[in-house]
């Protein structure tokens, strides 16, 4: 092992929007800045590469914006996901400096989209990236260059340094070469453990070969484990994930946003027994996808199979896996390997259990089935026009909840409550103080974003002691 | 890349863009595809010539290769723009010819047409190249009936070879597609709009800043460059239009330094030499994957044509009393043949589909 003679005051583990917020902050303040990117070049930015959006609120109407939402409104809405268990000092936190996060980001050059558009209607709560993370993580690591951080893909941090609450340094290996790093003080930003199969079997089981994981590859949990270690206070449950349903052909790895699959509301969905198991008309499929994925995950075999009919097929957006076709209902069960007796027994009495209504997908429309075990609440129409399409589904692992106890000041703490002297950590390794289950979309790159800079902000100000 | 390659990508391409849409805010592409559910050959073709090749959803893309899903929207377009040229170009066999054009096959065709010149003229006129300089006379070297004929004759027929491409991209970009409702009513103010985003290349800085040349490089000289060639190239005619109408009131060239036709030349000609070297430059130094290699042939062949036309047509003009007037003429005209000839098989008819799909486009939007 080598050790690098480079001093530096601040290191950041971690490559994604809170890495990045910390060390474009330090480095604004003075601070000699080293970033360990476990990604190469081009799969840098963790899973802030397949987002889109970040919540903010704002006073009045801006250009990407529109009307208002207030810091105690976004509060609310956090509070109520989490079912009341959140640090609310924390979320306070989050809630009001996300006001500032716009703004933050445009002086690195980062671009928003005009208000007018978004898909998914969420403009007055949420601000879009133009193009996307991968735009925006461009817009930051162009900035990191030319302020002159010190930036280091394909930088596998190892193993930490920790003696009596202090850090000093770690082991990074690049391409099998060891080297040392050290710093004044350390930002941990380095994920979760989603991408962690081992760990997600341990929490899951056999189920959780079947998981498809969304985001990067390069989330294993090395950092959060290794603080654990040490003897860092835990915070959210290690078996809680969340995850959504997906369409099951994506990739193990990294399929993002393109694999999302939105035709579940409009028909009926059946396991491989071709059975349905939950009400698809529940609520709008923004508001439930997250609940399908640990729906699907509990069905046999990890798989369900999303079947409409040609009557609503121009009403979602498209899937980039083709349909799987069939003339009938009998053809399509073959095709996805579903007994046709069962499939054929279920459409058929789903079919006769449908009341009439006035089909709209764009509301709650109240057309549903009456007297079946499961009934369907909304959206509810006879399957009945061919061609018929089917889309398998498989959970997708977006992010874990385990993370890292943190103060105020982003300082990891002790069991004891004790904080560490030199450690801060930001971004998902320690979003479950703030979000411990559920979800509001944009919300892990506010919590990023916030405590990015607080990390960045406090690592400096222990480094310049 | 066939036709089924080029086209069968670009619907690979836009299936997984269709289901991300987070580009949905740089260019007309995207909001023209989420029209759309499938992709056939009329949608990819409608949607790769609405593509300006900026760049900016290349970078944006977290499915760009290495990504197993190798998505690169502008190389994947531009493959189909290059294939639709092909497939819309009137009479079909000269639009498969030129399918390989290149700077060689441009130059080439410039050096026949300028031997046949001097061959015509010394033919015609032994004494035609000499003497005439002192007056600075061109009818004196090609009478003026034989420009008119040769050029009125060549004219004619690549407004007929252009119009039959227009008609057959047009007949594509409205359907059959997916969208094809849409399209069946036309209107002004859509074609306004298609012209204003075509005279200010409005999409090549549209997102709020200018094109890309590199991930996280951003430069106007693209669109500065491509102003001077297409406004360089629209005074060069208009000084000839103009001209052509002084001979028919009497008003014999040659005309002095300060008239009409000579200032409106000059300055054509100096943004016609100015913007296409700036092209030829930017396009060295742009990042290949942005763009396709048979592209990038086109690209050169015709502006290196009209570079070549420009600066004879300067030269010529410097010249014009000098005794090489008579050569320099010849080589001009040869040139001029040359680019005219090849305008409807090449780069030029990407002004035309563009104009066609932007209009397209707007009418899209109208209807929503």
């Amino acid at each position: 092992m080598t050790s690098a003679n480079v001093p530096y005051d601040v290191a950041v583990l971690g490559g994604g929007n809170a890495a990045l917020g910390a060390a474009l902050t330090a480095r604004r303040a003075g601070a000699r800045v080293i970033v360990l990117e476990r990604a190469p070049r081009h799969f840098r930015g963790g899973n802030s590469r397949h987002v889109r959006n970040l919540r903010c609120a704002h006073a009045a109407p801006t250009d990407i914006l529109t009307d208002s939402y207030s810091p105690a409104e976004l509060l609310d809405d956090l509070v109520r996901v989490n079912g009341g268990e959140t640090d609310e000092t924390l979320a306070r936190i989050v809630a009001e400096r996300s006001a500032e996060c716009v703004d933050w980001m445009r002086v690195y050059g980062v671009r928003f989209q005009a208000s007018l558009r978004g898909t998914l209607h969420l403009s007055r709560t949420n601000a879009f990236f133009l193009g996307g993370g991968k735009a925006l993580m461009n817009s930051y690591y162009a900035q990191a260059e030319r302020l002159g951080i010190d930036v280091q893909y394909d930088a596998d941090v190892v193993a930490l340094e920790v003696d009596d609450g202090v850090w000093r340094g770690a082991t990074v290996e690049t391409r099998g070469e060891r080297r040392r790093v050290t710093a004044r003080a350390v930002v941990l930003a380095a994920g979760g453990f989603e991408a962690n199969l081992g760990r997600l079997r341990e929490a899951w089981g056999d189920a959780a070969d079947n998981f498809i994981v969304r985001g990067t590859p390069y989330n294993t949990g090395t950092v959060l484990h290794a603080m654990l270690d040490t003897g860092a206070q835990s915070i959210g449950s290690p078996s809680e994930c969340h995850a959504v349903a997906i369409d099951g052909r994506a990739p193990k790895f990294d399929g993002g946003i393109a694999t999302r699959l939105d035709s579940v509301p409009l028909g009926i969905v059946v396991n491989r027994d071709g059975e349905r198991f939950h009400d698809e008309g529940e609520d709008f499929w923004p508001k439930r996808y997250a609940i399908w994925g640990k729906l699907v995950a509990r069905e046999p075999g990890q798989v369900a199979y999303s079947i409409v009919d040609a009557k609503v097929r121009d009403r979602f957006i498209p899937s980039m896996f083709p349909p799987i076709e069939a003339v009938s209902v009998r053809e399509l069960a073959a095709k996805l390997g579903i007994s046709a007796a069962a499939l054929e027994r279920t459409v058929t009495d789903f079919n006769a259990a449908v009341r009439p209504g006035a089909f709209d997908h764009e509301q709650l429309d109240g057309c549903r089935t009456v007297g079946l075990a499961r009934d369907k609440t909304n959206w509810a129409q006879r399957l009945d026009t061919p061609p018929y399409w089917g889309y398998p589904l498989r959970p997708g692992i977006t992010f874990t909840y385990l993370g890292l106890r943190v103060d105020e000041r982003a300082r990891v703490l002790f069991a004891s409550g004790e904080p560490f002297a030199n450690v801060y950590a930001a971004g998902e390794i320690m979003a479950g103080n703030v979000l411990r289950r559920g979800y509001v979309a944009g919300i892990g790159m506010t919590i990023g974003t916030v405590f990015g800079r607080i990390a960045g902000e406090e690592a400096v100000k222990h480094a310049a002691r | 890349m066939r036709l089924a390659d080029a086209t069968a990508e670009g619907a690979r391409v836009m299936a997984v863009c269709n289901a991300c849409r987070y580009c949905e805010q740089y260019c007309p592409v995207f909001q023209a595809m989420e029209h759309r559910l499938s992709f056939a050959t009329a949608d990819v073709t409608y949607l790769a010539n609405l593509c300006h090749n900026c760049g900016e959803c290349l970078y944006a893309c977290q499915y760009a290769p290495p990504h197993e899903f190798s998505i690169n929207v502008p190389q994947a377009l531009a493959r189909a723009r290059v294939q639709s040229y092909e497939d819309c170009a009137w009479p079909a066999p000269l639009g498969r010819a030129f399918r390989h054009q290149g700077v060689l096959v441009a130059l080439s065709l410039a050096a026949v047409m300028i031997v046949l010149l001097f061959a015509a003229t010394l033919v015609a006129n032994p004494n035609a190249l000499r003497g005439a300089a002192t007056r600075a006379s061109f009818y004196a070297v090609m009478p003026h009936g034989a420009m008119v004929a040769l050029f009125g004759a060549v004219g004619a027929y690549v407004l007929v070879a252009l119009a039959m491409g227009a008609r057959r991209f047009r007949r594509m970009a409205r359907g059959p597609s997916t969208a094809q409702h849409v399209a069946a009513r036309s209107g002004a103010s859509a074609r306004l709009a298609a012209l204003r985003d075509v005279l200010t290349l409005r999409h090549l800085h549209a997102s709020g800043e200018p094109c890309t040349t590199a991930e996280e490089v951003r430069t106007p000289w693209r669109r500065r460059f491509h102003h001077a060639t297409f406004y360089g190239f629209v005074l060069c005619f208009a000084s000839t239009a103009v001209a052509a109408l002084y001979h028919v009131l009497g008003l014999e060239a040659p005309y002095a330094v300060a008239s009409v036709p000579v200032v409106l030349g000059t300055l054509g000609g100096i943004g016609v030499v100015t913007g296409t070297l700036g092209l030829l430059i930017g396009a060295r130094t742009r990042d290949a994957a942005l763009t396709d290699a048979a592209q990038r042939r086109l690209d050169r062949s015709f502006i290196v044509l009209l570079l070549l036309t420009g600066a004879s047509g300067l030269l010529l003009l410097a010249l014009r009393e000098h005794r090489v007037m008579g050569s320099l003429l010849l080589v001009h005209l040869g040139l001029v043949l040359a680019l005219f000839v090849t305008l409807p098989y090449g780069k030029f008819v990407h002004g035309i589909y563009r104009a066609i799909a932007l209009a397209q486009h707007a009418r899209e939007e109208r209807q929503r």
